[in-house]
């Protein structure tokens, strides 16, 4: 089942809406709680990148019998260093964003933790897209 | 199987049951239906938090409460009175005449539910420092039953202690059990301002049997009580009052009651709608930080328990009166530390997750992608016309087979106005859902 969300750059306040939409569907389907929990988590921290960092964004959810695939593309600054990025505790996010408990620089390794396969590529000036896979079983 | 043999607190009475829709509303689960005009209960789904019952305008739904008369088979009968009770009166009624009151009523011995809070406080905050964080209180039923049902990912955040009524009613049958009491002569029987509360006595969670007798409700004993002052019973019965009870212990069922002696970062929330709100963001990891949580599913908790009749904020007032009286400690406290500590602790909950479309997720995909559909053609007003409570719950109930699709007020328009169903049509699927003596009234 395919399902989409526009993200919007800056909007804190809406944060969190595709993760709780998500979270609805796969509690109806009865998905095991510690798997929602995983999708959630991971969802929720992408979904805060794209607005902390991002102009705007779509996330594309597909949900199968077998497990969840989300897509996350962002029309953003994109991010130089991928390596960077994925250690613990590095962060780029401004005063404002880490004042709003947002940027700690745990996102990135956070959702990678959570998913089963995870895939970054990201373009300089342009976006960064973002696949998150994770398994039901 | 369990959930087949789950003990329900609401019944509702078909032959008072008006189908106005009302309980249908508010119903935290959607767990409610209207039929041939008659609400119906989805067991499964049901939590007992008793918004239901608030609401109905024609008392249709029924507590099962435990006949009155039953105490009369017990030689000894306790009564456990929780102390939102003596809130139910004005302040100019004496405490000692309402014991009177109940003494002559028939019960032998009274005791506070909340004698035993002082020691239960000492062994949360105990629990509290090894568990998983934030520990949720295990004192309110409803918030229980909701998180089993619509959080199950956080039942391992649910305490795993008994409530205050648990403890005192085993501090009673140890204490008749050591002065050679038979068992089959002792009746502890629990005066309950809650719906809840019923459930769980008769069906507890966590692997723990109840030696409660039976549950009184607290708004037909409310009732037994006044009329007997108003009519100035004569006294004739002596009836044992035990006096022993901390300000700590009153103000317990009240907001902040129980958070305010737990040490840490914690919050005390009240309300069905707050307690969801906040268990959707705890479920997302999106609050941190808190050692405890006080969840109480009716607005200023106990105070406000479906079966108080009085204002809720006066109940609570007056509640926070007494307790000002009262000593912050009590002398039965080391007792029921000695005693209790062995029988505090229930097994693991388990989650008792509400299926929504199918056991098997390739048929509720499928299932659910319909629903989806059907939504998209639904006004989205929510109007409950369909007899589901919302536009979601009845696409949800189409794909189920549960309902059809010219339920709907706004599509069954439509086709009328494009000559796709008759008038008579649509007057049957009226009729079928709200009743035929809805639509044959002279006008």
């Amino acid at each position: 089942m395919l399902s989409e969300f526009i993200v919007e750059g800056g909007d804190f306040t809406r944060a969190g809406s595709a993760s709780s939409q998500i979270k609805k569907i796969l509690k109806n389907l009865n998905v095991s709680p510690d798997v929602v929990k995983r999708v959630v988590v991971a969802l929720y921290e992408a979904e805060v990148n794209i607005v902390a960092h991002a102009f705007k964004g779509v996330i594309y959810a597909d949900i199968s019998n077998s497990g969840i695939k989300l897509v996350l593309e962002d029309e953003g600054p994109g991010i130089a260093d991928i390596k960077m990025a994925m250690t613990k505790g590095y962060s780029t996010a401004s005063q404002t964003v880490r004042e709003m408990g947002f940027g700690a620089g745990m996102g990135l390794p956070n959702i990678k933790d959570n998913a089963d396969r995870f895939e970054i590529i990201s373009n300089v000036g342009k976006g960064t897209r973002l696949t998150i896979e994770i398994d039901f079983l | 199987m369990s959930q087949l043999t789950y003990h329900r607190a609401l019944e509702i009475l078909e032959n008072v049951c008006i189908g106005c829709s009302h309980c249908m509303k508010v119903c935290p689960t959607e767990a409610l239906r209207v039929s041939g005009g008659k609400a119906h209960i989805h067991v499964e789904w049901c939590i007992d938090c008793g918004e239901c019952y608030r609401v109905c305008p024609t008392r249709a739904i029924r507590v099962m409460d435990d006949d009155f008369k039953q105490i009369f088979d017990y030689k000894h009968r306790v009564l456990l009175v929780p102390s939102v009770f003596f809130a139910q009166f004005s302040d100019n009624i004496s405490r000692d005449k309402i014991y009177s009151i109940i003494g002559e009523l028939g019960f032998t011995e009274i005791c506070a539910v909340e004698q035993s809070v002082d020691t239960l406080i000492l062994e949360e905050n105990e629990y509290v420092k090894n568990s998983v964080k934030p520990a949720i209180s295990s004192f309110c039923p409803a918030v229980i039953r909701l998180i089993q049902v619509r959080f199950p990912s956080l039942v391992d955040h649910i305490m795993r202690l008994i409530p205050p009524i648990e403890i005192t009613a085993q501090y009673y049958k140890r204490k008749f059990a050591a002065g050679g009491i038979p068992e089959k002569d002792l009746g502890i029987f629990y005066l309950t301002p809650c719906i809840g509360k019923i459930a769980s006595v008769k069906s507890p969670v966590g692997g723990y049997k109840s030696p409660i007798t039976g549950v009184i409700n607290m708004d037909f004993f409310y009732n037994k009580v006044f009329l007997a002052y108003k009519q100035h019973i004569p006294i004739t019965n002596q009836v044992v009052v035990s006096k022993e009870l901390s300000s700590t212990g009153v103000l317990y069922p009240v907001t902040g009651g129980e958070s305010s002696h737990i040490e840490g970062k914690t919050l005390a929330i009240d309300g069905m709608n707050n307690v969801i709100d906040f268990l959707e963001m705890l479920e997302n990891e999106e609050v941190e930080g808190f050692d405890f949580l006080e969840l109480r599913a009716c607005d200023q908790s106990c105070a406000g328990g479906i079966l108080c009749h009085r204002n809720r904020f006066l109940t609570a007032e007056s509640m926070r009166e007494f307790a000002a009286s009262m000593p912050d400690t009590h002398n039965l406290v080391p007792e029921y530390l000695t005693h209790c500590s062995a029988v505090i602790h229930m097994d693991e909950i388990e989650p008792r997750s509400m299926i929504k479309y199918d056991r098997d997720i390739d048929i509720a995909l499928k299932k659910m992608e319909g629903a989806k559909k059907l939504r998209m053609l639904f006004p989205g007003i929510d109007c409950g016309a369909c007899g589901a409570p919302s536009c979601e719950a009845l696409a949800e109930d189409i794909v189920k087979d549960q309902a059809e699709i010219n339920a709907c007020i706004f599509l069954r328009t439509l086709f009328e106005k494009r000559g796709e169903i008759t008038l008579e049509e649509a007057v049957k699927i009226m009729e079928r859902i709200w009743g035929k003596d809805r639509f044959s009234k002279e006008i």
